[in-house]
């Protein structure tokens, strides 16, 4: 292979005048994570509550659950990420379309909107999966006990099948953090962004995506640990 | 508003949309998910074959693929293709690769992780006696697999593997950030070009809910269609 390797790079100012290429990638790293962690809370939030419509006994909720899930499970992330950006702005009524466009960090706000409302239609599904895998004597005993339908879940239901489903909500919330890729459509500056740009600036091609590469496997492995110790927290004592 | 939505802009580039845009995601997404179940497949047969080293190559491609974003993956591969290709050429430059099959070699090597989980958990579903008794009757490895148990793992697997490739169809639009033309690259560069983005992307969203909505259905009845009572 004739490519000139050049390991040294990450140590050389880049020419944004802001640090080295190191410093580039890192900061491309933050906002990778900090778009993960803030598109999360909406899916976990909107997730859970078109999950828990779908297994309610209202024809209506679980209409509305399908629905959304089929929508946004149907059409791929980067054409919601367009119709976010660029035909949102535009179909608003105008004062909050300009508004909107003028949005200082608008990428950022956009992607976190997007993904959380992309992947809350995953993690809608795991929850319902985890609530239907329940026995159906739970929910019988709660409502024998006199609980509301609105206590049952919050008491009986949601705790346990939160418990069963968080192998599968630990895959989708990685899956969320590699999906802040697509962002870089609409500028934002995240990590594989980053990459992209040190490649173009410096033409060291492979050396900034192994770079990249190796970052988001060490992510990965965090949040596999991560997840793995709050599973032993939260796990009931006996249970298994 | 939509008061001034163009319909005109649609219909009269629907040629371009259609035969130069979707054929392309069409052809990669048939021939990456054909590419990919038969690699994937490899992969979850290596992984299981119980011999030294093998399974954590296999393992270690699958993790490393299943943790990394399809985006990076399609920039690592559109500058590593022409380097593989003079390798295994051993020609004296980076060989000239064209889009169509960097992004092909992308798809097939990132999907065939994904693919090979499936085909694993499928051979694993498969009783470890039927493997015994194939044995038994003085049947190789590749016999028992090619004639017993793989006919079974994918009658078994084919609605997963069908939901898999309907991800791929949806997967393959992001080698937009190549600005090839496929589906998704045609509607943006006429949108571009007649400054209609409105219309552009939201005909393309609707085009892609109604296939693979329609193919979610379809997926799901043959699911109905082909379960073995047990």
């Amino acid at each position: 292979m004739n490519y000139n390797w050049n390991w040294g790079i990450f140590f050389e100012a880049s020419p944004e005048g802001t640090g080295t290429y190191a410093d580039m990638l890192l900061s491309g790293l933050a906002w990778t994570i900090v778009t993960a962690l803030c598109s999360w809370v909406i899916a976990f939030l909107l997730g859970s509550l078109v999950g828990v419509m779908r297994t309610l006994p209202n024809r209506a909720a679980n209409a509305v659950g399908t629905a959304y899930v089929e929508l946004f499970r149907n059409i791929p992330l980067l054409v919601q990420m367009f119709l976010w950006y660029f035909v949102l702005p535009e179909v608003l009524p105008e004062q909050w379309g300009s508004w909107l466009k003028q949005l200082p960090n608008a990428p950022f706000y956009t992607a976190v909107l997007c993904l959380g409302f992309f992947t809350a239609s995953r993690v809608a599904e795991q929850v319902r999966a985890g609530i239907q895998s329940l026995p159906r004597g739970q929910k019988m005993a709660g409502t024998a006990l006199g609980l509301t339908v609105g206590q049952t879940y919050r008491y009986v239901l949601l705790p346990n099948a939160y418990r069963i489903i968080l192998p599968p909500l630990t895959s989708e919330f990685l899956n969320n953090l590699k999906n802040t890729s697509v962002a870089l459509t609409i500028g934002l500056l995240e990590l594989t962004a980053r990459a992209r740009a040190m490649q173009e600036f410096s033409f060291q091609v492979f050396e900034a995506f192994t770079a990249a590469t190796i970052l988001y496997v060490l992510i990965n492995v965090g949040v596999i640990f991560i997840s793995s110790w709050i599973e032993r927290r939260v796990a009931v004592p006996g249970s298994r | 508003m939509l008061a001034n939505f163009d319909f005109s802009v649609i219909t009269n580039s629907l040629p371009y949309l259609f035969f130069e845009g979707m054929r392309f995601t069409l052809t990669l997404t048939a021939l990456a998910a054909v590419g990919g179940i038969v690699l994937g497949t490899f992969i979850a047969m290596m992984r299981l074959s119980g011999l030294p080293v093998i399974p954590l190559v296999a393992k270690g491609y699958v993790n490393l693929f299943r943790s990394l974003p399809l985006v990076l993956v399609i920039f690592w591969f559109y500058f590593l293709v022409p380097y593989l290709g003079q390798w295994v050429t051993g020609a004296d430059r980076p060989m000239t690769v064209g889009a169509f099959t960097s992004s092909l070699v992308t798809f097939t090597l990132f999907e065939a992780a994904y693919f090979s989980e499936i085909m694993r958990a499928g051979i694993q579903s498969i009783p470890k006696g039927q493997a015994a008794a194939a044995s038994a009757l003085g049947m190789t490895y590749w016999t028992s697999m090619r004639t017993v148990i793989l006919p079974q793992v994918f009658r078994n697997m084919t609605p997963i593997l069908l939901t898999q490739t309907i991800v791929l169809f949806q997967d393959t639009s992001l080698v937009y950030v190549l600005s090839i033309t496929d589906f998704l690259g045609a509607a943006s560069k006429i949108a571009q070009r007649d400054g209609r983005l409105v219309e552009m992307y939201l005909f393309a969203a609707v085009v892609y809910f109604a296939v693979c909505f329609a193919a979610s259905l379809a997926v799901r009845h043959l699911q109905k269609k082909i379960a073995i009572i047990r």
